[in-house]
């Protein structure tokens, strides 16, 4: 059901490393996030002309997921978090609660964190879509990741991956400067193993290394 | 006992137990590759959806599937007229014991609408969206009748149950005279309290992966706290062996004693696998999670104390009554932590139900300790109050050094250490005893404390150790991993019982292929699965022994095998360390690749009497042996009140806890930290609303059922006490999954009590009753 | 969720006429609103016209005051720094609402447009007047703990849920429309929403095909001095149990102009002409806030469950006030 386009060896998080193998982790993961949260790389124009205007039944869509083009047959009502878990097989994103209202399945869509629930497919065809599975450089964590595992910022992972999501934006943005800051600013993202002291030191810890995203 | 080895002798100074190790399986669920029950990219895979009940009582008159069967893409419909027949339901009282089900009736099985949201039907299609829509489509028609919603309608019936929470428990108890003691106690106090409906809502939903292999060979892949469990009511529905069932969780999105029976939504699924001959993933949406896996009922509490003028209590006499389902006697068993919490000669309990058109309400964190504390707690706050002693005092005061039950000591019991401890780090004593005169400009501020405690359940399970000759091992026991650190704590016991480094350890678990574990629910798992694996590993050391003794190679060659000790993964003669040598060596001697041992661990009672516990199962009949066996710990709060906004900020938390050993300090944390944000929840916020009218849901979703989200809570101090306990089990663990919310709600309302002078005694505290306060 | 046809209209009459020709299209912005509904078949569609695309962007201040395009985001309204500096109330309303990652994907338009969060309005299994006009209001006798106090009629209670039009109704907003003939029109927010009466089905009084185009806010003294108050049942991503939008303009201690609108108490934004009444020209103390918010709930009709809402209400209003001129 869904093809897998020879991605563009430049737009792969985990396309080929670098030789300079001296270049810092935070120097390194800004390079491939700050590429995950740069302006869209595809011109508006592109994006325009990429889009069928009226979409009905199954129909082919692309999606650029991670750096990837890849192909889905689908139905316009398949939210952008369906697409991801059933069509591409990017489980990472969680279903919490399909209604907006835990911020488990957080995405990224050109930079932005957004509730991949309550967004369609379709609308998102020419977006840059980052999901957790494209956090890690291969096997390289991101600062927050790894962060997340020394801070035990979770129990049974679920809310996981929307936290993460949603702390990369947070650190983005500029709402992470304060604890106060990133209690408010990581509210949309329920956890009910109550991870939550442990998130807010995960995130501060990666603002006060001075990582910039 | 005496005769089992056990870790306070083999590991004395443990290198990585207790240690603050990262999660092991840290990095995938980082990565987003922790695969969850419905993940699982099956070849043919389908989609089921379930049609859920749009009344609460009353008859299917007409099911109406044309309109969905005409949907491109779906596959088949299911209703109590076509489903494939089960060869057991739990319809029937002896059904429902040889399933375990947690609830006695099976949707599906006829015509007859018992609560709303109880599945009618079950639609499978070939993608999501399909399934989801036909199910839409399929019309049911109803002969409604008027359902009862609660305990509270004026039309229920209230019966005093014989027992209670599926016959565990005695709907009276009895001990000493406690109506004598009250007429004669000099300080009497009574009061009445109220707990919501709360759901336990894990972050991810009830999900079931059913895959026949072969038309009597089944594996599912299951979001369950047991796959034993899980294993043995699919299979006794089935009419399957229990071999042939095959279930596996590899992760597990929270669960909360909700994950801990098999469900309808289970069933169906398995059974809609075998009507389309596909494989069938159906996840719970999360409305329907509020109707299909069980809920705390909504319950009232009368707690009546005597007392001594000194603030001795005399007596205690404790009433709750509660709604049930049609079929169950279930009612959470508050009594038991009030019976045992404090010195008290007489006591008294008894237990009132109501039938009510809700389904069965189940094991939710804490089950009965969490709201019993709550009475408790909140009493004795008021007893102190009343007598002008401080809360620690009056606590102290009553402090059981025995259990007051039936007199036993405890296997160990550092309470008042946790008092003193805990109260040093909040700084209790800059608290002005006062109620209602500490502010912080508009804000009234309050510190409130709480005991908490929860028993150790029988349990026991089985383990498997193979140690290979290069250096690493696998280790396997089919317990479950909610997010409490099972794969890493058990990573923890094996590493140092085998002298290895944590690296150099696999542990796997979730499946039934694997040695049976008890469900991880009563905060069993770690104890058990923990001495399981140290037993496992002592077995290998048993088989190498053997062989160390008997090869002439070995310098351990002609000894006794009682004369030999392993430390650190070298095999050693006691009285001569220097005399012997690593396994590898003696593995690679005798061209051993690997060696396997197994072991069977024993949690609580058993343990002590060295009898077995059934296997797989928790919470049996507690026959208790010379010692009782209970955590104990205590939890401070810190709130800021907002008088004429009603809102309540929780500022700080203390909790100090004695648990026997701690195997992971970071994960142990967190556990306490989860727990009590659990319960700041229940004290708070969250309540589920059932009409009177329709006796169904009016909230049943995130944003309208309250959980605290991060803004919600304040940096949290936790600490353990160091505890040794020799009597509970080979690795001296108790469990710290409920602790952690035991207590909670009354140290928040006591806060709220010292912040405004008014005590409320109906939860969740919202906005709303903090006004009310004014009022009076 | 039923299968629809998806459109993604460039012009502003592609779209307008899309659903002005078809009663079951509905326009998709954010769709943070329109698919929650969808899922739960509150709303069914066969068609959604996706009009992102369109024009109707900008944060800016103009000859008339503040003018923010429809299909901006709350985010970015929330965080404009015009906003924040000028209108601090809509910037509040709109960070104290939702969650960060749903402010990024709402729209200032489907804002206004959001709907009841009334648990039987929100379950087909359960009669209602607004979702079946004619079945009945299970919410006047029942979990009617959230509803709405003023403006309810015995066919509906419905609270509308929203912050930001709460903001917008107390500094005067205009909203700018446009049909399908591609006519404008300007209609005051105040007078956009309407009461249920016997009709709750009828929320505002926009025509099939209309589209919001923007909403432009007068500048005045009131605007700049100007909060959002929002209590709610914790901290953080919930809705107002109630909420005050107050803009004051006060001078020498007396009150030359007043601004108030309470939300989560009131079937629409709920503009109190009452309290800016007893307000206005009354020296600024708690005496006068006290009177204001006592006139603001004078018609209030509580039920069962929420009669706690008229004295929260009145407090918020009166907090509100204070820290304004504190
Ligand atoms: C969990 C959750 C919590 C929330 N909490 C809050 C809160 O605390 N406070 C608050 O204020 N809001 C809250 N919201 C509501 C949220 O702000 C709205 O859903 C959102 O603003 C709607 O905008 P949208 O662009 O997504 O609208 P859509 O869903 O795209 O559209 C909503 C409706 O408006 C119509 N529409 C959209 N744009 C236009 C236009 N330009 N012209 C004409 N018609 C149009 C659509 O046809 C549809 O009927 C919450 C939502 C969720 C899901
Ligand atoms: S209050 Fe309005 S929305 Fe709620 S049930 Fe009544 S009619 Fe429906
Ligand atoms: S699944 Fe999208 S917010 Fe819960
Ligand atoms: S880690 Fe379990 S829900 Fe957050």
């Amino acid at each position: 059901m869904t093809d897998n386009f020879p991605p563009d060896s430049a737009d792969r998080p985990d396309g080929p490393v670098p030789s300079d193998g001296r270049r810092s982790f935070i120097k390194q993961a800004t390079g491939f996030l700050g590429l995950a949260l740069a302006p869209p790389l595809i011109s508006q124009a592109e994006r325009l002309t990429a889009i069928s205007k009226k979409v009905e039944g199954v129909t082919e869509m692309r999606l650029k997921v991670n750096g990837t083009v890849r192909t889905i047959s689908a139905e316009p009502r398949v939210t952008l978090l369906d697409a991801l878990r059933e069509k591409l097989d990017l489980t990472g994103s969680k279903k919490g609660c399909d209604h907006g209202q835990c911020g488990a399945c957080t995405v990224l869509v050109d930079g932005r964190r957004i509730n991949s629930c309550l967004t369609l497919a379709v609308m998102n065809q020419g977006k840059e879509i980052t999901t957790v599975e494209g956090l890690a450089k291969g096997e390289e964590l991101h600062p927050l990741q790894a962060s997340f595992i020394e801070h035990d910022g979770f129990q049974c992972g679920y809310c996981t991956p929307g936290q993460l999501m949603s702390g990369v934006a947070c650190l983005k943005e500029g709402h992470a400067k304060t604890d106060g800051d990133v209690r408010e600013w990581m509210s949309g993202n329920l956890c009910r193993c109550g991870a939550y002291p442990n998130i807010v030191a995960a995130i501060r810890q990666v603002e006060k290394s001075g990582f910039k995203s | 006992m005496e005769t089992e080895p056990s870790f306070f002798e083999t590991s004395p100074t443990p290198n990585v137990v207790g240690k603050p190790l990262n999660r092991v399986d840290g990095r995938d669920k980082v990565m987003g590759r922790a695969k969850y029950s419905a993940e699982y990219p099956i070849p043919g895979l389908t989609y089921g959806v379930l049609k859920t009940s749009d009344i609460a009582k009353g008859k299917i008159q007409s099911i109406d599937t044309s309109a969905a069967a005409k949907q491109p893409g779906v596959l088949a419909i299911y209703t109590h007229l076509n489903i494939p027949k089960l060869a057991v339901t739990p319809n029937d009282a002896d059904g429902k014991k040889a399933i375990g089900a947690p609830m006695g009736f099976m949707p599906l099985t006829s015509d007859v609408i018992f609560y709303a949201g109880q599945p009618v039907a079950v639609v499978v299609a070939d993608t999501f969206e399909r399934a989801t829509h036909a199910a839409d489509l399929v019309r049911v028609t109803y002969t409604t009748e008027q359902p009862i919603a609660a305990y509270t309608d004026p039309k229920a019936k209230i019966f005093d149950p014989a027992k209670i929470q599926d016959g565990k428990t005695d709907g009276k108890t009895r001990r000493g005279d406690a109506r004598a003691a009250l007429a004669s106690a000099p300080v009497q106090l009574t009061a009445v309290y109220t707990h919501a409906i709360n759901h336990h809502n894990p972050m991810e939903p009830g999900a079931t992966t059913a895959v026949w292999d072969a038309p009597d060979r089944l594996t599912v892949y299951e979001s369950t706290q047991g796959v034993t469990r899980t294993q043995k009511a699919l299979s006794t529905m089935l009419g399957l062996p229990q071999d042939q069932v095959r279930v596996i969780t590899k992760y597990l999105g929270g669960g909360f004693g909700c994950k801990g029976s098999c469900w309808p939504h289970t069933v169906l699924t398995v059974l809609a696998a075998k009507g389309v001959g596909r494989p069938v993933k159906l996840s719970l949406t999360r409305k329907q999670q509020f109707t299909s896996m069980g809920h705390r009922e909504d319950q009232t509490q009368t707690l009546t104390l005597g007392a001594t003028k000194e603030g001795k209590l005399t007596t205690l006499i404790h009433e709750k009554t509660s709604t049930t389902s049609p079929w169950d006697n279930y009612a959470e068993s508050n009594s038991k932590i009030i019976n045992m919490l404090y010195d008290c000669p007489n006591f008294e309990a008894s237990y009132q139900l109501a039938r009510g058109n809700v389904m069965t309400s189940t094991y939710t964190r804490a089950p009965g300790e969490a709201p019993g504390s709550f009475a408790l707690e909140s009493l004795m706050d008021d007893l102190a109050y009343k007598l002008n002693i401080d809360p620690i005092q009056i606590r102290l005061l009553n402090h059981a050094d025995k259990d007051p039950t039936n007199g036993n000591p405890w296997s160990s019991k550092s309470l008042k250490e946790c008092y003193a401890r805990g109260a040093e780090l909040f700084g209790w004593s800059k608290r002005n005893p006062k109620a209602g005169a500490t502010r912080n400009g508009r804000l009234l501020v309050g510190m409130g404390m709480a005991t908490a405690s929860y028993p150790v359940h029988n349990s026991q399970g089985m383990a498997r150790v193979r140690l290979y000759a290069d250096g690493h091992a696998v280790v396997q026991s089919g317990a479950t991993d909610l997010g409490t650190g099972t794969y890493t704590v058990m990573t923890q016991v094996a590493a140092d019982s085998l002298g290895l480094p944590p690296e150099k350890i696999r542990f796997e678990l979730g499946d039934t292929k694997l040695p049976t574990a008890p469900n991880s629910g009563g905060s069993v798992a770690a104890g058990t699965v923990s001495s399981s694996v140290y037993m496992a590993a002592q077995d290998v050391w048993g088989r190498l022994t053997k062989l160390a003794i008997k090869d002439k190679k070995s310098p351990l060659f002609g000894a006794k095998s009682e004369e030999v000790a392993v430390e650190n993964g070298r095999l050693q003669l006691k009285k001569n360390k220097a005399k012997g040598e690593g396994f590898m060596a003696l593995m690679k001697r005798a061209g051993l690749d690997d060696i396997e041992g197994s072991g069977s661990g024993k949690y609580g009672a058993g343990y002590e009497t060295g009898q077995a516990a059934s296997p797989a199962t928790s919470g049996n009949a507690e026959k208790p042996a010379t010692h009782s066996m209970h955590s104990f710990g205590a939890h401070f709060c810190e709130v800021q009140v907002d008088p004429d906004l009603g809102t309540v900020r929780v500022t700080r938390w203390v909790s100090v806890h004695g648990a026997g050993r701690i195997l992971n300090a970071k994960t142990a944390r967190s556990q306490i930290i989860g727990g009590s944000i659990f319960g700041i929840g229940a004290a708070l916020m969250e309540a589920t609303h059932r009409d009177n009218q329709f006796a169904r849901y009016v909230n049943a979703d995130f944003a309208d059922y309250h959980i605290p989200v991060n803004a919600d809570i304040p940096d949290m101090t936790v600490e353990f006490i160091d505890e040794r306990d020799p009597y509970i089990n080979a690795m001296g663990v108790k469990g710290i999954g409920e602790i952690s919310m035991v207590g909670v709600s009354a140290a928040v309302a006591n806060a709220i009590f010292h912040a405004t002078g008014k005590r409320v005694r109906d939860l969740p505290i919202t906005p709303d009753k903090i006004l009310a306060t004014k009022a009076v | 969720m039923n299968n629809f046809s998806y459109l993604q209209a460039t012009q502003p009459k592609e779209a307008t006429g899309a659903v002005r020709d078809n009663q079951q299209a509905a326009f998709i912005a954010g769709g943070t609103t329109l698919l929650d509904l969808m899922k739960l078949n509150v709303e069914t569609h066969d068609q959604l016209v996706d009009i992102n695309m369109l024009a109707f962007k900008g944060i800016e201040q103009t000859a008339d005051g503040l003018r923010i395009g429809a299909l901006e985001r709350m985010s970015d309204v929330g965080e404009n720094p015009l906003v924040m500096q000028q209108y601090p109330v809509i910037s509040q309303s709109l960070l104290l609402a939702a969650s960060p990652q749903l402010r990024n994907m709402a729209s200032i338009g489907g804002n206004l447009l959001q709907r009841t969060r009334c648990g039987y309005f929100r379950d087909t299994a359960f009669p209602c007047n607004k979702r079946q006009p004619g079945s009945g209001c299970p919410a006047q006798e029942g979990e009617n703990r959230g509803l709405a106090i003023l403006g309810g009629s015995k066919d509906c209670i419905a609270t509308f849920p929203g912050d930001l039009a709460v903001a917008l109704v107390a500094l005067d907003a205009v909203l700018l429309l446009e049909n399908a003939k591609g006519k404008q029109r300007r209609v005051p927010l105040v007078d956009f929403h309407l009461l249920p009466g016997s009709t709750p089905q009828r929320e505002t009084v926009l025509e099939p095909g209309e589209l919001i185009v923007s909403v432009t806010v007068p500048a005045a003294a009131h605007t700049r001095k100007s909060m959002y108050l929002k209590v709610r049942e914790r901290s953080s991503y919930a809705y107002a149990l109630a909420s005050a939008a107050v803009g004051l303009d006060v001078q020498g201690g007396q009150i030359r102009s007043a601004r108030v609108a309470l939300g989560g108490v009131g079937t629409k934004p709920w503009r109190s002409r009452e309290a800016e009444k007893v307000l206005t020209g009354a020296p600024a103390t708690e005496a006068t806030f006290r009177a204001a918010a006592a006139a603001a709930l004078r018609e209030a009709q509580p039920r069962e469950h929420n009669r706690f809402k008229v004295e929260l209400a009145q407090n918020t209003l009166v907090r509100a006030l204070t820290e304004l001129t504190a």
